[in-house]
């Protein structure tokens, strides 16, 4: 009787928090009731307890254990749970005196920490995979030396994969590495310390000066002019990312080299041969389950955590995106539910009770497989999930079923190249988009495409990863694993049933996994549209909510589709002849692609530079027309639906702040509709403007602390504030707020917004209102007969232009000194 | 001789009726035994304007001495002009307006006046630009004061600008232009183009406050006035002539200049226009056929622009000054001369035309607010006597009615239409839900006074001047109107007039009588 051996027995469990041992810890719980668990945990920012609470206590798992234990629930958790705060990648696994005197005095030992993630980075895997159970070994060994050296040794439990075998084909029996199939020379010694290596070589190579420019360049192509301090912490994480993709590649080509699929097999085969090198006298026994799926029966049917191997396949299957997937029909796909994986290990520890440990040494293997005695078949599994979700369709959001593709069970080599290509494709045409300076829903054409590439990409990480997984043509013997069986009675077989026989297929993959699947990947299950708007409604509600207190608006291409060129232009040629007005907008035309590419690297610099233009102008005179141009420029270009935005705001008692690096004499206007107004303004000498600037503008990041220091003075929290703008250089004030709106985003803005689920409004100026080609300012008159117009015209010749003649007296004298 | 205006009866042989379709036109064959009204034909201008003007000035009406008489050095004199909404379209140079106030700048030089200043009377509406008053008062009074800043324009929200004259015995705030209550002597140049303008009108109205205002524009009164254009039935008149003479009981002195326009609207290229259509002429059907084709493939805003800028051959036929009441019974009687049309009877369907141009978008954009106040507004009340549509019945507008705006002119109507309209179509509930927060919007405020905006309040103005015909009408059809906007004021868009009286039989049932209004031209529909 399992349950009454373990009772009143101290099991230690590490990698809780994953899908085998939330599964193991709610069951030892609930189906063994006298024992006592020790689970060892990083302490992450939370600490140890708070974890175990949050990520394994909270998980639907426990839904039936809280159910039949009604209000003691949380009584029985604190008396028999207790949390070991440590760490597997560390030498001693890092426990404080106290928690390694409990690990010290456990009976059994259950190790399933494990980095399962196929493409962890090399030395990541490494860590965790190939050093874990030895450290755990070591662990023990030091603890009960110094602590409990009258007590006998715990018995270790290692849970390993049967994929330790790698690409072998045929039988793969139970047996350990070093006796039945290492194939290579290589020492485990030597591969720790080459990833070691491995990381360093990256990151040096990560740190070349042409490396690094081109993560700059890169992050400059993703933000545009966002401003230095993003830049640097954007190209930074690029590096950190292209390092950890080296390693992940390094992983690879290592484990395939060597003849495993992937770093995640190869790692963990090297974890069995270094633990059966370094366990010493603690018993131990290895358990290696084959691919985990979702629960057969326990705790109930379906129940399963995190996105697994499988799912990320069928859920792209389903929504038409993986066309083909690559594998052999008759190949034998092993997948074992994981309660019977559980069922298993809690088995091995109670023999190990019962029988006693097996002698240190020994190091028996229990493979937890279907393949040899229960096989499904590969071809099998895809006639039965083409079957259901053929009944059982996911739906497009315009609310029609998909249809599922027939697999033609291609080879691996043609899906990756049609998903190559197809990435391809689409990086270029993003590119294009990219490139053209569209904005609003044209733009977020370029975010759907960037969303369809990053599906391609992730359905050929799939190909890539679990492909070998279909094509394994290794037959896995569980004849340990049924002796086992056979020593069982009947109500320990009924208890803890781990038997692979029981599955029946069809059943399973219709009733029990698909369905638990689409559910947990939150699948559109039902027809009909989603009402679009409501998602947007609900996020405008959100920044329209009275707890709000502050507003801030970008100007251009947010309130007005106008900018600092356009409002020189007007100002300029508001006193010009038709002549001289034909002149200055050729003379302006040719700056326009310097200036373009000067606003594209730096908006401050660009600023800096083109307010020069000003130099020489009276500020009264451009005051007064700046109030002109209020109404036939910056009113007549207005988006209404901004500007309503911001008196919402203002109704509903949220301070208003504009954030712009437009001029303080052109915004002067605006002043009604803001509490605060922040803009570049000139140096005046004289009344006449110095084309220099007072203080930096407000680009980039400092948008985001001017945002910051309004908030503290005023003594609002930035989770609280909202923020609107237009573009991917506005991203640091978008940013530093709680609730950021991207309006009539450009591309790139467009993008972001999408990935990171920001509200996007498209704002247009008033439908019908006019939008001249140049913002040329009309002449006083302009109605008025030719005769007159003439005469205006020769009057106004004679009187050169305040603002051009002033510009070209000033740099007359400049050349004569 | 001039021919009266006439009712046609639509037989076998008429041929299709010009409807006015926003910047386009329409034909239109109606069902037999329909009715067509046509405006009287122009009378003859006056063969001297400025000797008229100078015999009004010199020989005034009613209890009032001649102009030259009220004028004395060291005086301070307002001279008041109606604003751009006044006439339509716009008149060709000279403006009637600047040819008065010549003439009586020329009297008060004479007298050694020199405190003058010019005010356009805008009450709430937008102000003018420097062409469009160029344009109004001529070149030589514009360049006379504008530049020193003796031409203004009234502003309703300037707190230093406006003075509390008192209440009427219906307890109605009378406020006013400070400069005008406090000077001497207040001439106010009028342009009577329908029977509404004028009379107490022009001062009480053109010169003040929105709290002044809102005792007359609101939904009740709107409701009591059966016509606008019938003083002696309207509640806004008897309103406005409560607060004249409140105006004139504190002691405020108002000399009144009303002139009167014929009904030559349209220039010659146009004269297709304000013809009936059994008369055109080779010409004029040429003239109809190149328009409507050249206009069919025009961009809706040079459409705009093409039309905005034709200047109306308007010619003054009558012009008459003095006392306030003396002064307007004179010009309604020659505006009924000019207008006034005999009908029989009411009728279940009224069909009109709408044209681009209302008195609230000249060189703007007529938005689907001003559409409905043009056809229910305005349209709706030109009659005397009983309305022409019965109690009951049915208009059907014809007016493209696009969801455009102006940005500048109509910033509170965009928001009036997303915000208000969306909500409620019913001018007493959005009067006391929304009208105060747009009145009092300190946003809108700042535009009327700095730049060319209507007042805040002033789309609901325009949706009151419908109550009248919301009250009257059940149901209301737009032939050829965007669809989301037709809805939006919560009427019925149809896309051709077949489809709209198929509609209507729901309302009138299956065998109506149908009326056309064909106007512009102007006309005052006298229903028996």
């Amino acid at each position: 009787m399992i349950a009454e051996k373990l009772a009143g027995k101290r099991i230690a469990i590490t990698g809780a928090t994953g899908f085998l041992g939330t599964a193991l810890t709610e069951r030892l719980l609930r189906s063994v009731p006298g024992c006592e668990l020790f689970l060892l945990v990083r302490p992450g920012r939370k600490g140890a307890d708070e974890r175990i609470r949050r990520e394994i206590f909270r998980n639907d798992c426990f839904d039936r254990l809280r159910s039949e234990r009604g209000e003691s629930f949380g009584e029985e958790l604190s008396r028999r749970v207790t949390a070991l705060a440590g760490d597997v990648t560390t030498d001693g696994l890092g426990l404080s005196e106290e928690d390694a005197r409990r690990l010290a005095t456990c009976d059994v030992v259950i190790h399933s920490a494990a980095a399962v993630s196929f493409d962890s980075p090399l030395d990541q895997a490494v860590q965790v995979n190939l050093l874990g159970p030895s450290r755990v070994a070591q662990a023990i060994i030091s603890a009960h030396d110094s602590y409990a050296v009258d007590r006998p040794f715990p018995h270790l439990i290692a849970v390993s994969t049967a994929y330790v075998a790698g690409n072998r084909r045929g039988d793969s029996p139970e047996r350990l590495m070093s006796e039945a199939f290492f194939p290579t020379e290589a020492s485990w010694r030597a591969e720790v310390s080459a990833s070691t290596r491995t990381r360093s070589d990256a990151d040096a190579a990560s740190r070349t000066p042409e490396m690094l420019a081109r993560f700059d360049a890169d992050a400059r192509r993703e933000l545009g002019a966002a401003g230095s301090p993003l830049l640097a912490r954007r190209a930074e994480r690029l590096r950190a990312d292209w390092v950890s993709d080296r390693m992940v590649q390094a992983g690879k080509s290592r484990a395939q080299g060597l003849g495993w699929p992937d770093a995640y097999a190869y790692t963990k085969a090297l974890g069995e041969l270094a633990l059966s090198e370094q366990h010493g006298p603690v018993p131990t026994s290895i358990v290696r389950p084959s691919i985990i799926e979702s629960a057969f029966a326990e705790p109930r049917p379906g129940w399963i955590r995190g996105f697994r191997m499988a799912e990320p396949v069928i859920i792209s299957y389903a929504r038409g995106l993986l066309r083909e997937f690559p594998g052999i029909p008759e190949g034998v796909i092993d997948v074992i539910p994981v309660d019977l994986v559980a069922a298993a290990i809690i088995t091995v520890a109670g023999r190990g009770i019962a029988e006693g440990p097996p002698p240190a040494g020994s190091l028996p293997v229990y493979q937890v497989a279907s393949g040899s005695i229960n096989p499904l078949r590969y071809g099998q599994l895809v006639d039965l999930v083409q079957e259901w979700f053929s009944e059982h369709p996911l739906y497009d959001s315009h609310g029609q079923p998909i249809e599922v593709p027939e697999w033609s069970f291609p080879g691996r080599g043609r899906v990756q190249r049609q998903l190559v290509r197809a990435d391809k494709l689409l990086a270029r045409a993003e590119k294009v988009v990219g490139a053209v300076p569209f904005r609003g829903p044209t733009a977020e054409l370029s975010a759907r495409i960037e969303e369809r590439r990053s599906e391609a990409k992730r359905a050929l990480g799939y190909v890539e990863l679990y492909g070998s997984y279909t094509e394994t043509e290794a037959i896995f013997r569980v004849d340990n694993l049924m002796s086992l069986w056979d020593t069982l009675d009947a109500p320990d077989r009924g208890a803890f049933c781990f038997d692979p026989r029981v599955v029946e297929w069809p059943t399973y993959v219709r009733e029990v996994h698909l369905p638990s699947v689409v559910t947990h990947a939150r699948a559109r299950t039902a027809p009909g549209k989603r009402v679009s708007g409501e998602r947007r409604d609900r996020a405008r509600a959100a920044v329209l909510h009275p707890a709000r207190q502050l507003a801030a608006f970008d100007l251009e291409n947010t309130l007005i589709a106008s900018n600092v060129v356009e409002s020189y232009a007007w100002l300029a040629t508001r006193e010009l002849p038709l002549t001289e007005r034909a002149r200055f907008t050729a003379s302006l035309l040719k700056e326009a692609p310097g200036l373009l590419s000067l606003d594209r690297h730096d908006r401050g610099d660009f600023l800096r530079h083109f307010y020069r233009h000003y130099e020489g102008a009276e500020l009264a005179e451009l005051s007064a027309k700046a109030r002109q141009m209020f109404t036939s420029l910056l009113l007549a270009r207005s988006f209404p639906d901004g500007i309503r935005r911001v008196r919402e705001h203002r109704a509903l008692g949220h301070r208003t702040i504009l954030i712009t690096g437009a001029l303080d004499f052109v915004v002067e206007p605006l002043r009604p509709l803001f509490d605060e107004i922040v803009c570049a303004s000139m140096r005046v000498e004289n009344g006449v403007v110095t084309g220099e600037l007072m203080r930096h503008p407000p680009t980039g990041e400092a948008r985001a602390a001017v945002i910051e220091d309004f908030a503290r003075a005023q003594g609002f929290s930035l989770e609280e504030c909202v923020s609107y703008a237009d573009s991917s250089s506005d991203l640091p004030m978008l940013e530093v707020v709680g609730f950021p709106v991207a309006v009539n985003p450009d591309a790139k803005l467009a993008t972001m917004a999408r990935r990171r689920g920001w509200h996007t409004e498209t704002w247009r100026p008033a439908p019908g209102g006019s939008r001249p080609l140049l913002p040329l300012a009309p002449g006083p008159h302009e109605d008025e007969s030719t005769s007159v117009q003439l005469r205006e015209l020769i009057r106004r010749a004679r009187q050169a232009s305040a603002i051009m003649s002033a510009r070209w007296r000033h740099r007359r004298e400049a050349v004569q000194r | 001789m001039p021919r009266p205006g006439f009712v046609l009866e639509v037989d076998r042989s008429t041929p299709p009726t010009l409807f006015w379709y926003g910047e386009r036109f329409r034909l239109e064959r109606l069902p037999t035994g329909s009715r067509v009204i046509y405006a009287p034909e122009p009378h003859a201008p006056l063969a001297d304007p400025d000797a008229a003007i100078a015999s009004a000035l010199d020989n005034p009406l009613g209890d009032s001495p001649p102009l030259s008489g009220l004028l004395r050095p060291g005086m301070r004199l307002t001279i008041a002009f109606d604003d751009v909404s006044l006439p339509l379209p716009p008149m060709k140079s000279p403006d009637v307006r600047g040819q008065v106030i010549e003439a009586v700048l020329d009297r008060a030089a004479a007298a050694g006046v020199d405190d003058v200043v010019l005010i356009a009377a805008l009450a709430l509406h937008r102000r003018m630009t420097d062409a469009e008053l160029r344009h109004a008062l001529g070149p030589r009074v514009y360049d006379a004061f504008a530049p020193h800043g003796f031409l203004t324009q009234h502003d309703a929200e300037d707190p230093d600008g406006i003075v509390h004259i008192g209440e009427t015995d219906q307890g109605e705030d009378v406020e006013l232009n400070r400069r005008a209550a406090e000077s001497d002597l207040i001439v106010y140049v009028n342009i009577n183009l329908v029977a509404m303008d004028g009379g107490h009108k022009s001062v009480a109205t053109g010169l003040a406050s929105y709290n002044s205002l809102r005792h007359h524009h609101n939904p009740a009164t709107m409701v009591h006035s059966r016509s606008f254009m019938d003083q002696h039935r309207s509640e806004l008149h008897s309103s406005n002539w409560r607060m004249g003479r409140l105006i004139a009981a504190s002691g405020i002195k108002i000399f009144q200049i009303e002139t009167t326009l014929n009904t030559n609207t349209f220039p010659e290229q146009f004269g297709f226009l304000q013809k009936r259509e059994w008369e055109w002429t080779m010409k004029d059907r040429a003239g109809f056929l190149a328009a409507s084709k050249a206009l069919q493939h025009t961009p809706p805003k040079v459409a705009r622009s093409i039309f905005h800028s034709i200047r109306a051959p308007h010619a003054m036929t009558s012009v008459q000054a003095g006392e306030v009441e003396a002064v307007h019974a004179v010009t309604t009687e020659n505006v009924y001369a000019q207008q006034m049309v005999a009908v029989s009877g009411q009728t279940d369907i009224l069909t009109m035309g709408l044209p681009y141009i209302s008195p609230y978008n000249v060189n703007s954009i007529m938005n689907p607010i001003l559409v409905a106040c043009l056809g229910l507004g305005y349209f709706f009340n030109l009659y005397r006597g009983k309305p022409l549509v019965r109690q009951g019945g049915v208009v059907i507008l014809s007016h493209p009615t696009p969801w455009a705006f102006h940005p500048v002119h109509h910033p509170s109507y965009i928001d009036f239409f997303e915000q208000v309209l969306s909500q409620t179509t019913d001018p007493v509930a959005m009067s006391t839900t929304f009208e105060e927060s747009y009145a009092r919007d300190p946003w809108y405020i700042h535009l009327y006074r700095t730049s060319n905006a209507y007042h805040g309040v002033h789309p609901f103005y325009m949706w009151y001047w419908c109550a009248h015909a919301l009250d009257h009408l059940g149901q209301v059809i737009v032939v050829g109107g965007e669809p989301r906007a037709v809805r939006r004021l919560g009427f019925k868009p149809a896309s051709t007039l077949a489809d709209a009286l198929e509609m209507a039989s729901d309302t009138v049932g299956r065998d109506p009588s149908i009326t056309h209004l064909h106007a512009p031209p102007l006309l005052l529909a006298d229903v028996t």
